[in-house]
């Protein structure tokens, strides 16, 4: 298949993923209930009633993980071309290819291993 | 070919839609059989009703929007959250020419589209202006970012052998031999990955009944809330299907048994595939955070790492480089 005609695919796709929910949430307006009142309207904390913002302040550690989590996915970006190419790259340009991702992955293994002992990948 | 282009990927979610009623129908059933009870039975036959009954009670219930919550972002969260979920199908080769979009960079295309829907459990959690959505959502998306750092790396193995990110030639590479033997550790990490990616049980602490409520969509009700429910099944379909293809060897055959077509092959597979996702629901008791955290970071991601290596190892090797 062409490739235009996989994107045309996909297009398709996300516009029926579209197309489901909008439908169902259409059709279902026409035929649920609808009483709202003030009590129905308060934010749910098991029946207690709620205090202050609902928009509270998280711990930092989950931008810890986010930062650990970009730093890992942009070596997976550098990880799918090589192994796509590995076999040729080993061929023409021999071991090196191997040791040159082993350097690169040795690297941030370093960073990992300094997260580690910092207690960043600890969760109290 | 025209009609099939419009027609295939409707069809294909009318049967998605038969697959995530009765694969909960089934899951209940399963669980209910592994706790020594017999499951939904009284709606219809065998329960066979039970889930068109859930379906038409949440279709039929008031759409509650809490009143601080961000009116837009919280109508639109279950959308974001579902489109992905559907759009990855698009790749999946389920026989050799039952393929909707045949793409040089299908499994790429798979793992990068499936992590929007992390957006979406998001947008939810923070539009709810709730605390607990808010604290279930976020745990979610950091354990579904930790995953699938060890998902991604465990797959590198499979690609350096084949050579080739498009998922065909990867299950016409398994023709010899299926890789869940030569990339058994691979193979490993990538269930325990995927269990988490999915959220579900030993990794369901965004959901977490009996300390978040009920996660990052405590204050969704009704249509909205079926929609991250279905999501959430769709992906299991997805899941399994893109583990069938990567480790179990798609639509080929076992023994050379060729007069049995592909699709039955694959859903055979596929079939089993599902069935040990609900079995581990059923045995393993859920994990606390911190331990979550951890095996993410200092067991799945360093071996999945040695794994590439293994591989590349594998390879020099003359006895076993045919295989890898």
């Amino acid at each position: 298949m062409e490739l235009e005609a996989s994107f045309l695919t996909i297009a398709w796709f996300i516009a029926l993923g579209i197309f489901l929910p909008v439908v169902a949430l259409t059709v279902g307006k026409w035929i649920r209930p609808n009483k709202p009142s003030s009590r129905k309207a308060i934010t749910y904390e098991s029946g207690v009633d709620p205090t202050g913002e609902g928009w509270v302040q998280f711990h930092v550690r989950y931008y810890l993980f986010a930062l650990l989590f970009v730093i890992f996915d942009v070596e997976t970006i550098f990880l799918y071309p090589w192994a796509v190419a590995y076999d040729s790259l080993r061929a023409t340009l021999g071991v090196w290819v191997l040791y040159e991702m082993l350097i690169f992955i040795g690297l941030l293994v370093l960073g990992l291993a300094y997260a580690w002992k910092k207690k960043v990948l600890k969760w109290e | 070919m025209d009609v099939f282009f419009y027609l295939g990927p409707i069809i294909l979610m009318l049967l998605l839609l038969g697959f995530v009623t009765y694969a909960i129908l089934f899951e209940r059933k399963v669980i209910g059989w592994i706790q020594n009870r017999p499951g939904p039975n009284q709606v219809g036959p065998w329960g066979l009703f039970q889930t068109i009954a859930d379906v038409l009670k949440l279709l039929l219930k008031e759409d509650v929007v809490p009143g601080k919550a961000d009116r837009s972002l919280f109508k639109l969260a279950p959308i974001i959250a579902f489109v992905p979920a559907f759009a990855i199908l698009a790749v999946i080769p389920f026989t050799e020419t039952w393929q909707f979009g045949d793409f040089a960079v299908g499994l790429l295309y798979y793992i990068a589209i499936s992590s929007i829907t992390i957006i979406g459990i998001l947008t939810g959690a923070w539009a709810s202006n709730n605390k607990y959505s808010l604290l279930g959502g976020m745990r979610s998306a950091a354990q579904m970012i930790s995953y699938e750092i060890p998902l991604v790396l465990s797959v590198v193995g499979i690609v350096m052998t084949t050579g080739s990110l498009d998922l065909n030639d990867i299950v016409l590479a398994q023709k010899k031999v299926w890789f869940i033997v030569p990339q058994f550790l691979a193979f490993l990490i990538f269930l325990i990955a995927s269990l988490a990616e999915l959220n579900r049980t030993p990794f369901d602490l965004p959901e977490a009944e009996s300390e978040l409520v009920a996660g990052y969509h405590v204050e969704y009700t009704g249509f909205r809330f079926a929609f991250f429910m279905l999501a959430e099944y769709v992906y299991v379909f997805a899941m399994a299907s893109l583990t069938t293809c990567l480790f179990l060897g798609g639509w080929l055959p076992l023994f050379g048994l060729t007069m049995i077509p592909g699709i039955l092959w694959f859903l055979l597979k596929f079939s089993l595939v599902v069935f040990s996702l609900f079995w581990i629901r059923a045995t393993m008791p859920r994990l606390r955070v911190d331990q979550l955290m951890q095996f993410a970071w200092k067991v799945l991601l360093p071996l999945s790492l040695l794994n590439i290596f293994l591989t590349a190892i594998f390879k020099e090797i003359p006895v076993l480089s045919s295989f890898y």
